[in-house]
């Protein structure tokens, strides 16, 4: 078959941003399973509920303090991570550096408190199911804390080499700031379930 | 071929909805009417239409045609075979012929109808071994396909036969869902990506504007060495919890070499 050349695409940027960029799409396609995963935990938690006789089972409803201050600096994050991604879109490198560095310790520092979370459900995993379930949850939530505190700590290393300056990485900090925007809103409904529901 | 096996389908799936009647489930529960019943609409619906799609697209793969007077050949034997096969089943069926059996009492009246679809089992046999051997030979010796053997509508038939590892040495660009009938005598493609780095177009999901010449990777080991430390960490994990603990740190480990940048043009933006 003859070829007849209508687009000329070497005008085209070398790379996109936001949903033009094949990342964030990815991004988005693992928040949607990850969320998935959060719900279906959520739906076992609210399930186990409803067949137990008494809720909590077996044990006090769980120390506020704890979860309530990681749930303080998760959403006082979300803050300095907008911030960020605004650095990212006007490729300011500078503040791009110094914001990730703060989003690394505003990573860390909720994960140190969440140590004190888990004895503070006063349960073990494997008392009972509600014991199970709360574990579940505060472990899977855990586990996204520690996932986006690698990143971070990465994507931050990466930004102070000659690599740092170039629009790709720009993208990979925005992707990285929409991710821990979900961390930090996934984390929410699960406050609720494992800390109000039980003093309902 | 493959228009021929829907109407197989269909008259496989109607017991579906019978067998949802209750009386009637308890009936044919267990007998051989539900074998008849599940290979109609298996091999109806299933392998007819996979062999459909074999005849037209083992020309693509091949470069080569299979031969019309031989499918036609295996089509009948095919189709006779399984209808003589199946369908008596059936009645032994509503005879009271019970399945998952090997043999039965000489004195049950199923004897006959058995006969005839073991019979007809060995006609549809003959007709797939034909198909097989067809399908063999004509990759071997078949007259050449050319690009459009069908003069069917949709890209992998604008590439030659069988086609160049890169399929397309420019990204065709198409306006409908058959852009061969559209323009039939020129395809229309975009040019300017990069031939010195691996490059694919991003376009926008609804118009499809073209937005970006996005990178695609080069060969990478760290992929390989990801799969390994997931599957032994998944493994592990079977018997030891801390496995997901130990385990994980070879993942993050390939997952970080995977991403971190490589001095290599892909990495351009």
């Amino acid at each position: 078959v003859r070829e007849r050349v209508l687009a000329d695409l070497s005008k085209l940027p070398l790379h996109g941003m936001r949903s033009a960029s094949v990342t964030w799409w990815g991004t988005m396609a693992f928040m949607l399973i990850e969320g998935t995963g959060f719900a279906l935990v959520i739906a076992v938690y609210l399930y186990l509920m409803s067949l137990a006789a008494t809720w909590p089972i077996d044990a006090p409803a769980p120390d506020l303090l704890p979860g309530t201050v990681v749930t303080v600096i998760l959403t006082a994050s979300v803050v300095p991570n907008y911030l960020v991604s605004r650095w990212a879109e006007q490729q300011n490198l500078s503040k791009v550096k110094a914001g990730m560095i703060v989003m690394s310790v505003l990573a860390i520092v909720p994960l140190v408190v969440r140590a004190f979370e888990f004895p503070a459900l006063k349960i073990s995993w494997d008392s009972n199911a509600y014991g199970s379930v709360v574990w579940t949850l505060l472990g899977l939530h855990t586990t996204h804390l520690i996932t986006d505190l690698v990143e971070t700590l990465v994507l931050t290393a990466l930004m102070f080499t000659p690599k740092g300056n170039n629009l790709r990485r720009f993208g990979d900090v925005q992707d990285n700031v929409m991710y821990w925007n979900f961390v930090v809103g996934a984390w929410l409904p699960i406050y609720v379930c494992i800390y109000w529901i039980p003093r309902l | 071929m493959a228009i021929r096996a829907g109407r197989a389908w269909r008259i496989g799936n109607e017991p579906e909805t019978t067998a949802a009647s209750v009386p009637f489930d308890t009936q044919v529960h267990d007998t051989y009417f539900v074998v008849a019943h599940f290979h109609y609409v298996l091999i109806g619906g299933a392998v007819f239409p996979l062999l459909g799609a074999v005849y037209y697209w083992l020309p693509k793969i091949t470069g080569r045609m299979m031969s019309e007077r031989l499918g036609q050949w295996a089509f009948w034997l095919i189709f006779v075979g399984f209808n003589l096969t199946f369908f008596p089943m059936h009645i032994l069926g509503l005879q009271g012929m019970p399945r998952r059996i090997y043999t039965y009492q000489p004195d049950m009246p199923w004897h006959s109808l058995n006969l005839l679809v073991s019979a007809s089992a060995v006609v549809l046999a003959a007709g797939f071994l034909l198909f097989f051997f067809e399908a063999i030979r004509s990759a071997r010796s078949g007259l050449p396909a050319g690009p459009n053997p069908w003069d069917a509508p949709t890209l992998e038939w604008a590439t030659s036969s069988p086609p160049p590892s890169y399929n397309f040495a420019r990204i065709p660009i198409v306006n409908g869902l058959n852009p061969l009938w559209e323009q039939p005598d020129v395809l229309s493609v975009g040019s300017g990506l990069r031939v010195d780095r691996r490059e694919l177009v991003v376009t926008s999901v609804h118009t499809a504007d073209p937005q970006a010449r996005e990178a695609s990777p080069r060969n990478s080991i760290w992929p390989f060495w990801a799969a390994i430390a997931t599957t032994v960490m998944l493994i592990w994990s079977i018997f030891s919890p801390w496995a997901v603990v130990w385990g994980s740190i070879p993942v993050a480990i390939a997952l970080i070499g995977w991403f971190w940048p490589k001095r290599t043009p892909e990495d351009e933006s």
